[in-house]
């Protein structure tokens, strides 16, 4: 079991390393949505074999809800705003890639020295729940398109969601599907501003989006 | 330090353009040709063994000794490789990093007959060749370092064999790791198609095609020969690593590597065969991928 959910947290890893280093937001989106099919797979894994109703659909839901939904929103998103890739982002891949690579280092690091009321029971899953937060930060400070900052700030929630499986074996259900339901709301409301900024500006680079008087015209 | 099995090296220098010609033909088949016989590379040698070679005026003698140490420094690195059941024939601690010297200095040695030449297309084939490897050489390194701290060993013929089923059992993720950036190195070094086309004639995409242009006759024989004990090898230690089958009978273990040869041989003329080749400017970042996966096999 130790090795199944040492598997699905290297695949975290990687999938960190894969937004990292994707310019086409297709594959970002579709990078994003896989690891919270990871999550929910970890969530499951974690019960020890003891299952119970609640605690294989509300790890289910939240795969759905992140692995289907949530990039269907996205993919309209991308679609109304015209953008298939990032370009030029203020970190290049290679750079983002080694700066992931020193978050990693420092994950690893952190999760050694890091203290939790209960042992978690993988030693790799503090680590790999702080690189994929890391990672998301790169993200969202580097990229310069809305919707890539988007997918980044889901990668942060996807690395507090890992990070809840931890440190409390069994949330609540009702804390649990408020939060699900908190994220899918804010990517809903992120869509649509995607669209509005994109039809005002015609474009989603957000260092572009000084005030629009100081613009030559 | 020689106590081990000649068999290894034996299988390996017989055995090395065969994977060649094995990855041609699947090629062929792929593509709807018959393609060429699976002997032909034997052939080729041969050919080139029979005919003179021809030196240009601006050259000097490091142009003469460049394919000779690349073949030698190449049969060193393949004496300390074991294969299927039988040990190498020489090992000792810490000779992992002599395999990966031995490989670097036969490259050193291509780099500057490549640059003797005095050509430009040369040079800029002999630049890349050495970019790549630079970013190559950690993820080997890393990759070897992993597999050491997991076995315990620092050499790389009883490291390889004490590799089995059930270490896997125990650090899967691990291993599949090491396996995914070996197998990109295993590309990256020999000159595959994701970093590089080995059919390709374009001088200006070219990497290590270009720097054997002005190597005839025996010389490219042995440039061409080198090329694909140097396949072999690295074919060795990933076979070692993904089917560890240790059966007792030593013959049925070195059957069961040649067929592993044989599938990563396929595998490797069905991923040329489906893939294009990466821009020039995107190898660095599938070597750094290459890095990232050994060192977090390292971490694990």
């Amino acid at each position: 079991m130790s090795q199944l959910i040492n598997s699905v947290l290297v695949l975290l890893v990687l999938t960190g390393f894969m937004l990292l280093g994707s310019s086409r937001l297709a594959a970002c989106i579709r990078v994003v949505a896989f690891q919270g099919v990871l999550l929910g797979l970890l969530a499951i894994l974690m019960q020890h074999g003891e299952l119970t109703v609640t605690g294989v659909l509300l790890p289910l839901s939240t795969a759905v809800v992140k692995g289907l939904l949530l990039p269907w929103l996205l993919f309209r998103a991308m679609r109304e705003a015209e953008t298939v890739r990032e370009i030029e982002p203020l970190i290049g891949y290679n750079l983002s890639i080694i700066a992931g690579s020193a978050a990693l280092v420092i994950a690893l690091w952190l999760g050694q020295r890091l203290r939790l009321p209960t042992e978690p029971p993988s030693s790799l899953l503090v680590p790999a729940a702080l690189f994929t937060g890391l990672t998301a930060m790169i993200v969202i400070v580097s990229r310069r398109k809305a919707l890539t900052q988007v997918l980044g700030y889901l990668a942060l929630e996807n690395s507090i969601y890992a990070f809840g499986t931890a440190i409390a074996l069994r949330l609540p259900v009702l804390v649990e599907l408020g939060i699900l339901l908190d994220v899918f709301v804010g990517v809903f409301v992120m869509g649509i501003a995607i669209f509005h900024i994109s039809r005002e500006f015609e474009h989603i680079d957000t260092d572009k989006f000084a005030a629009p008087t100081n613009q030559p015209r | 330090m020689i106590s081990g099995s000649v068999v290894p090296l034996i299988v390996a220098l017989a055995g090395a353009p065969l994977m060649q010609g094995v990855i041609i033909r699947t090629k062929s088949v792929i593509a709807g040709r018959t393609g060429q016989p699976l002997m032909q590379p034997y052939r080729d040698l041969w050919k080139l063994l029979h005919k003179g070679a021809v030196y240009s005026q601006t050259t000097s003698w490091i142009f003469r000794i460049g394919p000779v140490v690349g073949l030698a420094s190449l049969l060193l690195a393949l004496a300390l490789m074991p294969f299927g059941g039988f040990p190498a024939l020489s090992a000792f601690s810490g000779d992992v990093i002599l395999l990966a010297y031995l490989m670097a200095l036969g490259r050193f040695l291509t780099v500057l007959a490549a640059l003797d030449t005095g050509s430009s297309f040369e040079g800029m084939g002999a630049s890349r060749e050495v970019t790549f490897s630079a970013l190559a050489e950690p993820a080997l390194f890393l990759s070897l370092a992993a597999l050491a701290r997991e076995t315990g060993r620092i050499s790389i013929g009883p490291l390889l064999t004490a590799v089995s089923w059930s270490v896997w059992a125990h650090a899967a993720p691990m291993l599949g790791l090491t396996l995914a950036a070996l197998v990109i190195v295993f590309l990256a070094e020999n000159a595959r198609i994701p970093v590089d086309d080995p059919a390709t004639h374009l001088e200006l995409t070219m990497i290590h095609e270009v720097m054997v242009l002005d190597h005839g006759g025996p010389d490219f024989a042995m440039i061409q020969y080198g090329a694909t004990l140097k396949m072999w090898l690295f074919a060795t230690i990933i076979v070692a690593v993904a089917a560890p089958w240790h059966s007792g009978n030593r013959w049925i273990d070195t059957a069961i590597g040649l067929a592993g040869m044989l599938i990563l041989a396929i595998a490797t003329g069905v991923i040329e065969s489906s893939m294009a080749r990466l821009r020039l400017l995107r190898v660095p970042q599938l070597l750094l991928v290459a890095i990232v996966l050994s060192a977090l096999a390292v971490a694990l």
